[in-house]
């Protein structure tokens, strides 16, 4: 049993081995070897698709990854469906499920397709010059249905099932296509000894050698030349060949992402295989073989299924014995696709004739006629006609003059067409290369390269099979000898096969249609037509990026790859410019789409961002306790009792940490051990506050600022030796701070003798506030006398914890007597549990975050990046006393001198208290001086932080505001949309203001 | 992804590094005038060219080093270490442009 359209013979297909597909439900049958598209064709299938815009039917065009039209989506199952893949580029396996797009309620029968009859009104710009209004209309009406009405693939709903992989390599010369160019310019690089890793898209190497059935090289016919040299390569350790692998991207300094598909083709893949494998690959120096692509003729209703390229045809005989139609019109405007007929007149196909847009006949011409076909110079194709397929073409003479006389309509169902080929210079431009122009081809080639990279063969401009070998033998053998040294022999490869013409044909062919409104199509898969790209230029569009933007042409999937330089001609030609003056569109990474689990790899559900936990972390989520999310760390935000919310929790906590005593964990605090002979001078020239006078055994309140003299960071300092101190710093301002003190270390003051070692993770922090701490922690400390006489407020020892080398702090971030307790993190767990259960038998508790920012708030204490905003002085913090004015010099003190850091204009950090107690500011609302302020009123400052308080009995809140301090008593206003809160201007402390609850 | 190289480890990746700004930009004196506190915190020579930056190999040694990059091609030139003086760079390939 053999499809339809499969020849008797020939082909790289395994004919003896059948595997079972369905597109759209019908059942049908291919080999191994086949791609959905070969097998569709086959079987005599070419309508596969609907367009983007019109629902116009389309069918195949290309037989490579450039394919325009047939976007499919692949179904594996219900976790697994994979959209807008073009079917050249899925390789059939047994049980391969392919589905249409972009059609209702079916390819043949498509709604959609009345777009096309109003086509007339559905020019370039469109949907935005006639949807505009009532306005609000564009987002929630318009522009969903003309989404839902155009469009590629649904995207799979359910979470990818699929494993991604990702690897690192390293090489000497990577060889970016695997052509005849490609395996010379590998070949010679692998000779000389360098590393080697070659790839590409295709699954069999040989690139164009495999659809050429009349390439020889070595006296070897080139499939299988290109297979012993690929199967010699492989068997080096010096050489990786990665097939089925796409260099989609070039980052700077020759690094090359490649995208290798491993599992897609298999019917059944092995679960230890990823399915893709992201390469990224830095490489000494790359060698592109990226080849070239044919270009179509753009020529009225060219958009039929039937209607494809030349080369295309060849590929679809030579590597899977498929004829694409039974009676061909060949339209052509270079020799190339005069094989095309040849060959598919060999292979039992119907040749009606070669139309060749050229005057003068050509060896390829004469060769044609004496295989007995005709060949019409100077003739174009003016329409073609059909329903779901192209049934016939009307053809046109152009005389001299450029006159159109109508001629006879050819009967077809296959018209093959070829304007010429384009190198590939994707990737030399997304490297940055400058392309130049070669005017008398008329095509963009590589020029100055920015990278350590070479063009070799069809992708430079090579047009036969002896110029490719050579120049690829050249570029591998010149990559080795740059990244190795090494050296490999002149080679000679004696070499036949078909040329290609790079260049030929650019832009709309002549034809006698009415160019305001026949349909000649530029871009397939946007729907861009030759006159869309004309009423661009008539709007006033010059630049090609413009034109490009407005018409939306070359901006699918496919990046314009076979549009391109077509619609370029068309520009230019309109505007009467030549094709440099219109310029050219960038072009962009990826080269194919790129897969989101690709780029994610593993980096995804827990792995996508470290968690960082504390050490009390599991004893507070079995209490319960909702977490906050402070950078990395996931903080205990309070501790419910039976049925308490927020509001209850929080007040409670607030309450007893007061009256009694509370556990805090205090580990995310950033800790950095400050060491050396020169640590205390370090300390003084880096932070505000004075540090050479501070004793051992003793604590300070640091101030961090930067240069421009605004508050960085803060935290409490500890001196624990002579030449050893314990800093800490807000939970997230470790990394930054430490890397501020390498900076200054390193660059500003080289000849201090410090060392800064990260300890954040080395300790785990426990602090007990409140009366009853020192009862609390009294047991559980050893080698410090913790009475108020031995060890008073801002005090800091090395002792025993627990029996544990720990590090015990007297510090208060509430108000009250406090202590923070350090052990080594592995005990943090141990720790908190011991601490909670003395306080809890004395009548405490365990608090999170909301309490501590309460109780901090109560006393005035700020926290940095809340309260402040990174432009705010010490001095406008209120803590001027801070700053060692005497020293010689610290970070800051020149910035904060600055005239326009003083003065009555700053911002000052105050309290607040609304008229009404029971009112909660909101944090972030503006302040003003008036109830009503006009509209664009200047704003004195904002609310820095607001709370409940419980201890107080009314709302409290920390602002910024201008000349603050000068406004004590004074009332202002918050201006919010349920009407202006009254408040009055306070100092910070509302709690203990004397200080006397530090020493219990 | 740009390679760079470490004066203390060798070329590296680009992710390893962390970018610091202008290099031989002098911290202002403690009794500096606000005009020259002002031009040392935020004034910088922006040349089309080759610019002086300092770099520190963060996820690697950890060292600060200071680095002539090109601006308009984005390739690095030259490395050197802290406290070195600016390569002299005769004429540098592709920096046609000239410094401010």
């Amino acid at each position: 049993m053999s499809a339809a359209f499969r020849t008797a013979s020939g082909g790289r297909i395994d004919r003896s081995k059948q595997l079972a597909f369905t597109f759209d439900g019908v059942r049908m049958i291919g080999h191994p070897g086949d791609t959905l598209a070969s097998a569709l064709t086959a079987n005599g299938v070419r309508l596969l698709a609907r367009s983007f815009k019109y629902h116009r039917p389309r069918g195949l065009v290309a037989a490579g990854s450039e394919e325009p039209n047939a976007l499919v989506t692949v179904i594996r199952d219900d976790g697994r469906t994979t959209p807008n893949l073009a079917a050249t580029t899925v390789e059939l396996y047994d049980g391969l499920v392919a589905v249409s797009q972009n059609r209702w309620p079916s390819l043949k029968w498509d709604v959609g397709a009345l777009n096309d009859l109003f086509s007339p009104i559905f020019v370039s710009g469109f949907y935005y010059k006639t949807f505009m209004w009532p306005r609000s209309f564009w987002q929630k009406v318009y522009e969903p249905r003309i989404r839902a009405a155009a469009g590629f693939g649904e995207a799979p709903k359910a979470a990818d099932p699929d494993r991604y992989a990702n690897r690192f390599a390293h090489c000497d010369v990577l060889v970016i296509g695997v052509g005849p160019a490609g395996l010379a310019a590998a070949r010679a690089a692998a000779d000389a000894g360098a590393r080697v890793i070659l790839c590409d898209e295709n699954p069999e190497l040989g690139g164009s050698l495999l659809a050429d059935p009349s390439a020889v090289i070595d006296g070897e016919p080139g499939a299988a030349w290109a297979a012993s040299i690929a199967a010699d390569l492989a068997a080096r350790e010096t050489v990786t060949l990665l097939t089925r692998t796409t260099a989609f991207g070039w980052y700077q300094d020759n690094m090359v992402g490649l995208l290798e598909r491993v599992t897609d083709h298999l019917a059944d893949p092995p679960d230890h295989l990823p399915r893709e494998r992201l390469w990224q690959v830095r490489a000494k120096r790359v060698v592109i073989a990226a080849g070239a692509l044919e270009r179509p003729l753009v020529f009225p209703e060219n958009d039929r299924p039937g209607i494809m390229l030349a080369d295309a045809a060849r590929t679809f005989l030579a590597r899977h014995g498929v004829a694409a139609g039974s009676r061909a019109v060949v339209f052509t405007a270079t020799d190339s696709a005069y094989a095309a007929a040849i060959e598919a007149k060999a292979a039992g196909v119907s040749v009606a004739l070669v139309a060749d847009l050229r005057r003068e006949a050509s060896p390829a011409a004469e060769a044609a006629r004496a295989a007995g076909i005709r060949v019409d110079l100077a003739t174009t194709i003016e329409a073609t006609s059909g329903g779901l397929s192209v049934e016939s073409v009307r053809l046109a003479r152009v005389a001299a003059n450029g006159s159109i006389a109508p001629g006879e309509t050819i009967a077809c169902d296959l018209v093959l067409h070829s304007a010429g080929f384009t190198p590939t210079v994707h990737l030399f431009s997304q490297s940055r290369g400058k392309l130049r122009f070669d005017a008398d081809r008329g095509v963009f080639l590589p020029g100055e390269p920015h990278e350590d990279a070479t063009s070799a063969g069809a992708c430079n401009g090579a047009e036969t099979l002896a110029a490719c070998l050579a120049a690829g033998h050249a570029a591998g053998a010149a990559a080795a000898r740059a990244a190795t040294g090494g050296e490999v022999a002149e080679r000679a490869y004696a070499a036949e096969g078909l040329a290609i013409e790079i260049g030929g044909h650019f832009g709309e062919v002549p034809h006698g249609r009415d160019a305001s409104r026949v349909k000649c199509f530029v871009d397939l898969q946007h729907d861009v037509t030759a006159k869309d790209i004309r009423l661009a230029t008539r709007e006033g569009f010059r630049s090609i990026e413009h034109v490009k933007r407005f018409t939306t042409t070359g901006m699918a999937t496919d990046q314009g790859k076979a549009s391109n330089m077509n619609a370029l001609a068309v520009a230019a030609a309109t505007m009467g410019l030549d094709v440099p003056q219109v310029g050219l569109t960038t072009f962009r990474r990826p080269y194919t789409p790129v897969s989101f689990g690709a780029f994610a790899g593993v980096n995804r559900g827990g792995l996508f961002d470290p968690i960082r936990r504390t050490p009390s972390h599991d004893a507070a989520a079995a209490r319960g306790a909702p977490f906050e999310d402070v950078g990395l760390w996931k903080r205990a935000w309070w501790f419910p009792r039976d049925g308490e919310d927020r509001h209850a929790a929080v007040a409670r906590e607030c309450r007893t940490v007061r009256e009694t005593v509370g556990v805090f964990d205090a580990s995310t605090l950033g800790k950095i051990e400050v060491v050396g002979p020169d640590a205390a001078e370090f300390l003084n020239r880096m932070y505000v506050n004075p540090f050479l006078k501070l004793g051992v055994g003793r604590c300070r309140y640091g101030i961090l600022c930067r240069d421009d003299g605004f508050v960085y960071d803060d935290g409490v300092i500890g001196r624990i030796a002579e030449d050893r101190f314990h800093v800490t710093t807000t939970t997230g301002g470790a990394p930054r701070v430490l890397m501020m003190m390498e900076d200054y270390l390193q660059t500003e003051w080289p000849e201090l003798d410090v060392w800064l070692t990260s300890t954040t993770e080395q300790w785990a922090v426990v602090a007990i506030q409140g009366p009853e701490a020192r009862e609390v922690i009294a047991p559980l400390v050893a080698g410090v006398d913790l009475s108020t006489a031995a060890f008073p407020h801002m005090s800091v020892a090395d002792c025993r914890i627990l029996g544990l080398p720990g590090r015990l702090f007297r510090v208060s971030f509430t108000g009250e007597l406090g202590y923070e307790l350090n052990v080594p993190a592995d005990y943090g767990a141990a720790l908190w549990d011991a601490l909670l259960a003395r306080a809890e038998a004395l009548g405490g508790c365990a608090y999170g975050t909301e309490t501590m920012h309460v109780l901090r708030a109560e006393k005035g204490y700020i926290i940095v990046g809340q309260d402040t905003d990174g432009t705010l002085t010490p001095a406008d913090a209120g803590l001027a006393r801070a700053v060692g004015k005497s020293k010689p010099d610290f970070v800051g003190k020149a910035g904060m001198a600055r005239p326009d850091l003083t003065g009555p204009h700053r911002k000052e950090i105050v309290g607040l208290l609304p008229d009404d107690p029971k009112c909660v500011l909101d944090e972030g609302a503006q302040i003003t001086a008036e109830a009503n302020p006009a509209k664009g009123a200047h704003a004195l400052g904002h609310v820095t932080s607001a709370y409940w308080s419980a201890n107080v009995g009314r709302g409290i809140a920390l602002a910024m505001v201008e000349g603050g301090r000068s406004r004590m008593g004074t009332k202002l206003h918050v201006p919010m949309p349920t009407g202006p809160i009254a408040v009055t201007v306070v100092d910070p402390v509302f709690w203990d203001k004397e200080g006397k609850r530090l020493d219990g | 992804m740009l390679l760079i190289t470490c004066p203390y480890c060798g070329p590296r990746p680009e992710i390893e590094f962390a970018a610091r700004g202008e290099a031989h930009v002098a911290r202002a004196a403690p009794d500096a005038d606000g005009e020259a506190v002002a031009a040392s915190l935020y004034v910088r020579s922006n040349p089309r060219g080759v610019i002086a930056e300092r770099w520190r190999h963060v996820a690697g040694c950890g060292r600060f080093f200071d680095a002539l990059r090109h601006t308009v091609t984005d390739k690095f030139v030259a490395t050197y270490r802290v406290g070195e003086p600016r390569p002299d760079l005769a004429a540098p390939a592709g920096a046609g442009e000239g410094t401010r």
